[in-house]
């Protein structure tokens, strides 16, 4: 233990060591201490603010606390109560408090004393400026760099006296590059027409093949996938029931297209979070807001429907707060933020946009879908008033009645068990295994009679009839409702189904926002109005409330700091495998700060500057030396910059599961092409979705969906598809900005056994069976090292694959043909490609 | 290139994806303690910890307390009297029976003190009677969930939305591997004998949550592959497979010349692991070889997979190779209605597989350092759900207090903890939240649940999130 005498003796040593040291950024020395060590108690957040003391702002630290010392004395660390309560040598008094875990190291210590001897000036948070493009850097090398990015990276690289690594091999490159773009190893005849090229002209190589990878209609599908993670997609409910939705798919498909046709990203912005509210609204731009319809749908008998209602509206309000301004915005969710600026009352304004909308389902057929509808429409409509016209008047009545009951349970429930009971079934079991808004049906009976169109009347009565028989027994029973039921269910088998894809709308009846206290939806304070945190830029409004278009406006707007940041970040972790900031959900004072903040700036101006354009952002990250340089890794390189922070190379990457998925598919030539469409369910143990599941069914696709891309297969939210789930797929119940890239012997097991793989492989043999029957083992392996890596193998590869397929070959010997395609020496070439695709360089892009 | 070289090159986000692979985890907490996210220290508290696993016995449903382990005699006078809204004093119910006309249940099995500490436990639970002097009966449980997924995800993640890693990613986080052979956490599944549509049990229970992944629970199945992808695929054998797998290694180890990433080494290791797991998790699932003695102490059941016997016996085997956390689920206790004929069949499939795991562990000396826990979600209603038909009676959600039971571990045998009012209602006397059972679960294997922590989305995470408060004293 220090006595007092001892502690002045330790502040002075600090002071000197302080005097002597490096100039500090409140930014990027000050700002995350504080963040991590003192806002928990001392910060934004009101109710927990202890002592009175604030140090999130200069005016907070340096007020007069109760006891007339100041936290903060600016130029005068001696003087200030920080410095003596962080170095104090008695526990009782020293921050941060002994049962927070928490202690400062010296280093921190010693900034913290620079800091306020200098001024203790405070910044604005970086993330909140906004983002000013700073001249490109002078560097070392005239030769190197290619374009903008690489003065940023290599002007780092120089004051870390690193250089950068050479550039890898077009083989690689093309690998690389395909991979990235499209998700797809390069073929052989992509491969042959790429090295001729590369012959000719490397720079006319390179820049044609990035432009036709762009052009490929893969492309989207690539970058679909990774958008889905944001949206935490899946096939359905989640929860214990877990139903299906079986048109989910149609937003997943508005995503590629989307990507395809390079939608810019403002407007891609804009049709997804309103896509309903544009002037005009195509049906297209109402499935893009289908983006927030990945919410989970609670179907579990007794559920409170506003309880799980408020859970996809939280839900809804953070996954828009991570996805574009890169803030944990739900931190606010049950009191004012404790690090970032958002207070509890703005959460439930940005919380509001999403309240006042809808889960509505709308007609939007395929094609052929509208018109074989409507001519079975007429006959259905002549029988369906057969059956009902004769009991129209009492049906109209009784249904009358049971709408009533439903309005009454909702104005004043507890008052008819029975009642309640049947307004949560229609909420709950609404449209269940189609993936329709819950509470559709209880919008419907709110809907006057006389105003309903004749579609919404049918479904009304659809489910009346269906299940609406509780407390209203005697009269089914009377006018033989029970029978008219499955008469109608049968004749409803003669109408074919619209596809009705999961929107957002605005709400038709709309609802008071309140703050939640302790964020508990049973304890309801004051109102709000929808607005945007002040912190943040501000914009004129046509509106004086701001409505979910202005919401996606705001998002877009020149002035946010934040939204183009968080994109350009995204793309950049996408093709370096690390973000420039590695927490992409978090751009506020918890999260990193970015490792290049000008490059980071730069990137961001130039994208809103020139259109929002997500192919030319794509295309100037893949054109850069950065991005070309070899991924080889140095023991010295490696000690010095474990994370690739500095980009002295490229990084190695592991697949997704997805990715690896379609990479075997294309080297056994199994992959079918075909885009779009329903998804699928690739081949899997029927109990992997089944064992332990309420009433799912994989029943496995057949024909070429059998072999479609990943980005096509079911998700199953509770019981993802295994090979993703093994290959790290995200947690389809949250977003997801950053996927794991685990090693496990799971991963392994599933490249050897999984039939998916097991298939592949065997068909990959049956190709370096065929692809060139003359060829040698040599030529063979050859093809195959082309096939599955994009390169010819190196002497020592091909020497160890000629000895194993020797001993391959003795053992095969005895072996039965399996047919006359498959005869004794298809074995030996299955072994050899379960070896190719089992080894590390396969799931990698290099 | 030796072992310190490659320990010196793995990055720290590596070194965490690894721990599954078999680094001991004195050496893992040692390797991680330069890791700033990690921040268990083992607890400097002297008596504790002296638990090196779990073996979670979940309930899925909601067993009833008042036919199992709450005895509540006053209720056979009480028996049909109706109860007001003043009763419920706010307590949510569920949609199922939240506007019913609520009449007091009696149970219709008795219950008998059992053992030296006298500990009264219900004819239907018979087995269990005879540990009784070796569980420690919790009858105070609490929690705030009153439906089945967000009542489960808050007992597995300590959080009732989805999200959030399972307490067995945790404690595998925190604790590492003790087998290079296994995984740190094992997960198995047995349907209950009392209901066929149950709710679901599904992935993200077990899950990582935001931890890395290599903590998600490995989920032992009792068809086909006993861990997914387990058998070489038809006509390739063990020897070809060695064969396959020696060429891949040296091909690997080449091409790691090539890139000099540490992560094509750490690959070449798992697969070499997963060859191991081709004959460890066979040999481990194959009980053939266990005693007559064993069987007739889990009962016959304990022969056919996928039994909660066969998984209780299992546990055992698993604990023997030092397998961390072992959860296992028995589906079908959520008995709204039918308990008379349902509710015995349940306790004919749990109460002397359970009782044997006990006595087994016993045996062979491992309950002190094994710590079993037995319960569900939530607890059920004093009122009978629709009527008062004795024959098929049954009883809502209820999560103001339920009974669960812990054994062995560091927990006080012998005892009953807690009290609830004549009407299971509420907790009259030393209430145990969810947030208190994990906290005492964590610190019975030396871990300190507020120092367990995990920097996610700016925020640190643990298990108990801001609360929990360990239970004294149910502590030996």
């Amino acid at each position: 233990m220090l006595n007092p005498s001892c502690k002045s003796t330790l502040v002075l040593c600090l002071l000197t060591v302080a005097a002597n040291g490096d100039e500090v950024s409140f930014n990027r020395d000050i700002r995350p201490i504080l963040s991590e060590h003192c806002l928990q108690c001392h910060g934004f957040d009101a109710d927990k603010r202890q002592a009175e003391l604030r140090l999130d702002t200069h005016a907070g630290a340096v007020a007069k606390l109760p006891g007339g010392k100041s936290a903060i004395v600016p130029g005068k660390p001696t003087q200030s109560e920080l410095i003596a309560r962080i170095t104090s040598a008695d526990a009782e008094t020293r921050m941060p408090p002994v049962d927070t875990g928490k202690k400062l190291t010296q280093k921190e210590i010693q900034k913290l004393v620079t800091w306020i001897k200098g001024g203790a000036s405070y910044e604005r948070h970086w993330s909140f400026n906004p983002p000013n493009a700073a001249p490109i850097p002078e560097v070392s090398s005239k030769v190197w760099p290619r374009n903008s990015i690489d003065y940023f990276i290599l002007a780092r690289l120089d004051a870390e006296s690193l250089g950068p690594s050479e550039d890898a091999s077009p083989n690689v490159l093309l690998r690389r590059l395909s991979l990235d773009l499209i998700g797809l190893p390069p073929t052989l005849a992509e491969l042959a027409g790429f090295e001729r090229a590369w012959k000719d002209d490397p720079q006319v190589a390179w820049a044609s093949t990035i432009k036709r990878l762009q052009a490929s209609k893969h492309f989207g599908e690539k970058w679909a996938r990774w958008w889905m993670d944001l949206a935490h997609y899946a096939d359905t409910d989640g929860y214990t029931i877990d139903y299906d939705r079986p048109h989910a798919w149609r937003w997943r498909d508005w995503v590629i297209d989307a990507f395809n046709r390079n939608l810019p990203f403002d407007q891609f912005t804009l049709e997804q979070i309103a896509g309903d509210m544009l002037p005009d609204a195509k049906t297209e731009q109402r499935i893009a807001t289908g983006f927030f319809r990945h919410t989970l749908s609670n179907r579990e008998g007794g559920a409170n429907l506003e309880e799980f209602r408020v859970q996809k509206i939280i839900d809804r309000t953070a996954t828009y707060g991570a996805t574009w301004l890169g803030l944990t915005v739900e931190c606010a969710q049950c009191h004012d933020h404790k690090f970032d600026p958002i207070s509890h009352r703005e959460y439930y304004q940005l919380y509001d946009f999403f309240n006042n909308a809808d889960e509505i389902n709308i007609n939007a057929p395929l094609p052929g879908e509208q018109s074989r509808f409507d001519a079975a429409l007429v006959e259905y409509r002549r029988r369906w008033h057969e059956l009902v016209d004769p009991v129209e008047p009492q049906l109209n009545a009784v249904m009358r009645k049971w709408e009533q009951l439903m309005l009454d349970a909702e104005k004043s429930p507890g008052i008819d068990y029975k009642r309640d009971r049947a307004l949560e079934l229609l909420g709950i079991l609404w449209g269940a295994g189609y993936g329709e808004g819950q509470l559709e049906g209880v919008r419907l009976t709110r809907i006057p009679f006389s105003k309903r169109t004749q579609r919404q009347k049918e479904r009304l009565l659809d489910y009346f009839l269906g299940r609406g028989a509780l407390g209203l027994e005697q009269e089914f029973k009377d006018l033989k409702l029970y029978e008219l039921r499955n008469k109608i269910a049968e004749l409803k088998k003669t109408l074919p189904s619209l596809s009705r894809p999961q929107t957002l709308e605005v709400s038709m009846f709309p609802r008071q926002t309140r703050i939640s206290i302790r964020g508990d939806f049973r304890t309801p304070g004051a109102p709000v109005q929808s607005g945007f945190p002040v912190a943040l830029h501000a914009v004129k409004l046509a509106n004086p409330v701001p409505s979910r278009l202005d919401l996606a406006r705001w998002t877009v707007s020149k002035d946010n700091p934040l939204t183009a940041r968080v994109f350009v970040n995204r793309i950049w972790q996408e093709l370096f495998g690390r973000g420039l900031v590695t927490t992409p959900e978090d751009f506020g004072a918890q999260g990193a700060l970015p490792s290049h903040p000008k490059l980071l700036d730069w990137l961001a101006v130039d994208f809103v500057e020139n259109g929002w354009d997500i192919k030319r952002l794509m295309r100037l990250m893949v054109d850069s030396a950065t991005y070309r340089q070899s991924s080889h890794v140095t023991h010295e390189k490696l000690r010095r910059d474990p994370d690739n922070v500095l980009l002295a190379r490229a990084s190695r990457v592991r697949l997704s599961g997805e990715l690896v998925r379609d990479a075997a598919l294309v080297v056994s030539g199994l992959l079918d092409r075909r885009r779009g469409g329903p998804s699928v369910r690739p081949p899997q143990p029927a109990n992997v979705a089944e064992e332990g599941s309420y009433s799912a069914k994989w029943e496995t696709s057949t024909g070429g969906d059998r072999y479609r891309r990943g980005v096509y297969t079911w998700i199953q939210r509770v019981t993802p598809y295994a090979q993703f789930a093994t290959f790290d797929l995200p947690n389809p119940n949250r977003t997801c900005s950053r996927r794991d890239r685990t090693n496990t012997p799971l991963q392994a097991l599933t490249l050897l056994n999984d039939p998916v793989f097991v298939e592949a492989s065997e068909t990959l043999a049956d190709r370096l069976l065929n692809e060139n029957k003359d060829a040698d083992d040599e030529q063979k392996i050859r093809i195959g090292y082309r096939v599955c890596f994009a390169r010819d193998p190196q002497s020592s590869e091909v020497a160890r694959l000629k000895t194993f397929i020797a001993g391959r070959r003795k053992a095969a010997a005895n072996r039965k043909p399996v047919s006359e395609a498959r005869p004794r020496e298809w074995f030996v070439w299955r072994e050899v490609a379960v070896v190719l695709m089992n080894l590390d360089e396969f799931i990698t892009r290099e | 290139m030796n072992h310190d070289e490659y320990n010196l090159m793995l990055t720290r986000r590596q070194l965490l994806g690894r721990s599954s692979t078999g680094i001991g985890s004195v050496a893992l907490a040692s390797l991680l303690n330069t890791d700033e996210r990690l921040a268990a220290e083992p607890s400097d508290q002297s008596g504790i910890g002296r638990a090196k696993r779990v073996i979670y016995l979940f309930q899925s449903g909601a067993p009833s307390q008042f036919e199992l382990l709450d005895h509540k005699p006053k209720l056979d006078k009480l028996h049909g009297q109706q109860l007001g809204p003043e009763f419920f004093k706010g307590q949510r119910q569920t949609g199922m029976t939240a506007r019913q006309k609520k009449q007091v249940c009696r149970s219709i099995y008795h219950f008998k003190k059992h053992g030296d500490s006298g500990a009264e436990i219900s004819e239907t639970l018979p087995y269990l009677g005879q540990v009784a002097d070796d569980i420690c009966i919790v009858r105070s449980m609490q929690t705030q969930a009153i439906n089945h997924d967000p009542a489960i995800t808050f007992f597995q993640t300590g959080f009732q939305q989805a999200g959030r890693p399972s307490m067995g990613a945790w404690v595998s986080y925190g604790l590492g591997s003790e087998n290079k052979n296994l995984p740190a956490y094992v997960v198995m599944i047995s349907e209950g004998s009392g209901k066929r549509d149950s709710q679901a049990l599904y992935g993200r229970l077990w899950g990582n949550g935001f931890l890395p992944s290599a903590h998600q629970g490995v989920k032992f199945r009792s068809k086909g592959d006993p861990v997914l992808y387990l058998s070489n695929p038809a006509g390739i054998d063990s020897r070809q497979r060695r064969e396959i797998l020696d060429l891949s290694n040296k091909l690997n180890a080449r091409h790691y010349e090539d890139v000099g990433d540490p992560e094509t080494i750490t690959r070449i290791k798992q697969a070499e692991l997963a060859f191991r797991m081709q004959t460890s998790v066979p040999e481990l699932m194959d009980t053939s070889n266990e005693s007559k003695h064993t069987f007739d102490m889990y009962g016959e059941a304990a022969r056919t997979p996928g039994t909660y016997a066969a998984n209780c016996l299992l546990a055992r085997r698993l604990a023997e190779k030092g397998v961390r956390f072992i959860q296992l689920y028995h589906r079908g206790w959520d008995q709204h209605g039918d308990m008379p004929r349902d509710l015995p069949l349940q306790c004919g499939d749990v109460d002397q597989a359970s009782a044997a795991l006990i006595t087994d562990l016993k045996q062979r000396g491992m309950l002190d350092e094994t710590l079993i826990v037995w319960g569900g979600e939530f607890g059920r209603t004093v009122y009978a759900q629709g009527g008062l038909n004795m024959k098929r009676y049954g009883r809502d959600h209820h999560p103001r207090c339920f009974s669960m039971w812990l054994a062995g571990g560091g927990i006080k045998p012998g005892i009953t903890y807690g009290q609830t009012d004549d009407f299971s209602f509420d907790i009259v006397e030393n209430p145990v939240h969810v947030y208190d059972l994990h906290a005492t679960m964590l610190h019975c294997l030396g871990v300190d649940h507020e120092r367990l922590t995990y920097k996610f989305q700016g925020r640190r995470y643990r298990l108990t999130d801001v609360h929990g408060r360990i239970v004294n004293d149910i502590l030996a």
